[in-house]
């Protein structure tokens, strides 16, 4: 399948650069980002705060099937510039990690295609590589997870 | 080995990850005592060891008649720091994020 979403992670800086051209008009790319509902259905999480303006503030909560939460954040919207930027933090909460700054830039390509470019910068280059590897240890997680319900059935664990 | 085999494709497998867990706490196992773990049936459990050695992500110690199975540390290393997990959870988000705008457009 053709790679539609670049990631770009510079050595040594601490900074990432994520690109995406979408099937959509700017508006509609910009309103995902903009509206508490649509955002919860496309990031599969609850939105718990929501105040899309300058100088306000956002937080989801994301939980598995048992209700557990699986991972909150939050941050604060410096500035949102509707079709075109929005400049934020983020913050995964009770982790190491300190909140990023992102500056997310929305571009109109055609009246029926739009890209979104993400600026991600860390306070430092280690937190950066950090986050870099959350992914994949989080896919190890969901694997034990499913490991110990196998092993448990079976009356190994 | 089997250049072919993309080490992602591979660990996108949920079993091919829990197989790689199981062999990450245990070292080395046969082919045999790995199936035993799993609901699934033998050939597909021998099917995954295949890939994940195809793609050097587990590698293969012969003793006697016994295939025994461990982890190749300096590729899961390889693996665990790229880039490739981190890009693809986001092409999985976009890619929802489109799918959502779609039919939003058309609600």
């Amino acid at each position: 399948m053709e790679q539609k979403t670049q990631v770009h992670a510079p050595e040594g800086k601490q900074e990432i650069f994520i690109t995406r051209q979408f099937d959509l008009p700017v508006n509609l790319l910009f309103k995902a980002y903009a509206d508490a509902d649509l955002f919860a259905e496309w990031m599969s999480t609850q939105v718990v705060a929501w105040e899309n303006k300058n100088l306000g503030y956002y937080r989801f909560e994301t939980k598995d099937e048992a209700g557990n939460t699986l991972i909150s954040a939050n941050g604060t919207i410096h500035l949102t510039i509707t079709n075109q930027k929005i400049i934020r933090t983020f913050q995964i909460e009770n982790t190491l990690f300190e909140p990023q700054l992102e500056f997310l830039d929305f571009e109109s390509l055609s009246p029926a295609t739009s890209k979104l470019s993400i600026q991600i910068i860390f306070r430092s280059l280690a937190l950066r590589d950090q986050l870099l590897k959350l992914p994949f240890t989080y896919g190890l997680n969901m694997a034990l997870n499913r490991l110990q319900t196998i092993l448990s059935k079976h009356k190994i664990l | 080995m089997n250049l072919r085999r993309d080490p992602f494709q591979a660990i996108a497998d949920p079993t091919r990850r829990a197989i790689l867990l199981l062999l990450a706490t245990s070292h080395t196992l046969t082919a045999g005592i790995i199936a035993t773990n799993f609901n699934t049936a033998r050939p597909t459990i021998s099917k995954h060891l295949q890939i994940l050695t195809e793609c050097n992500l587990l590698s293969q110690i012969q003793t006697g008649r016994e295939v025994h199975y461990t982890i190749n540390a300096a590729k899961m290393k390889e693996v665990a720091e790229f880039l490739e997990p981190f890009r693809m959870l986001w092409e999985n988000r976009f890619n929802k994020l489109e799918a959502v705008m779609k039919k939003h457009k058309t609600t």
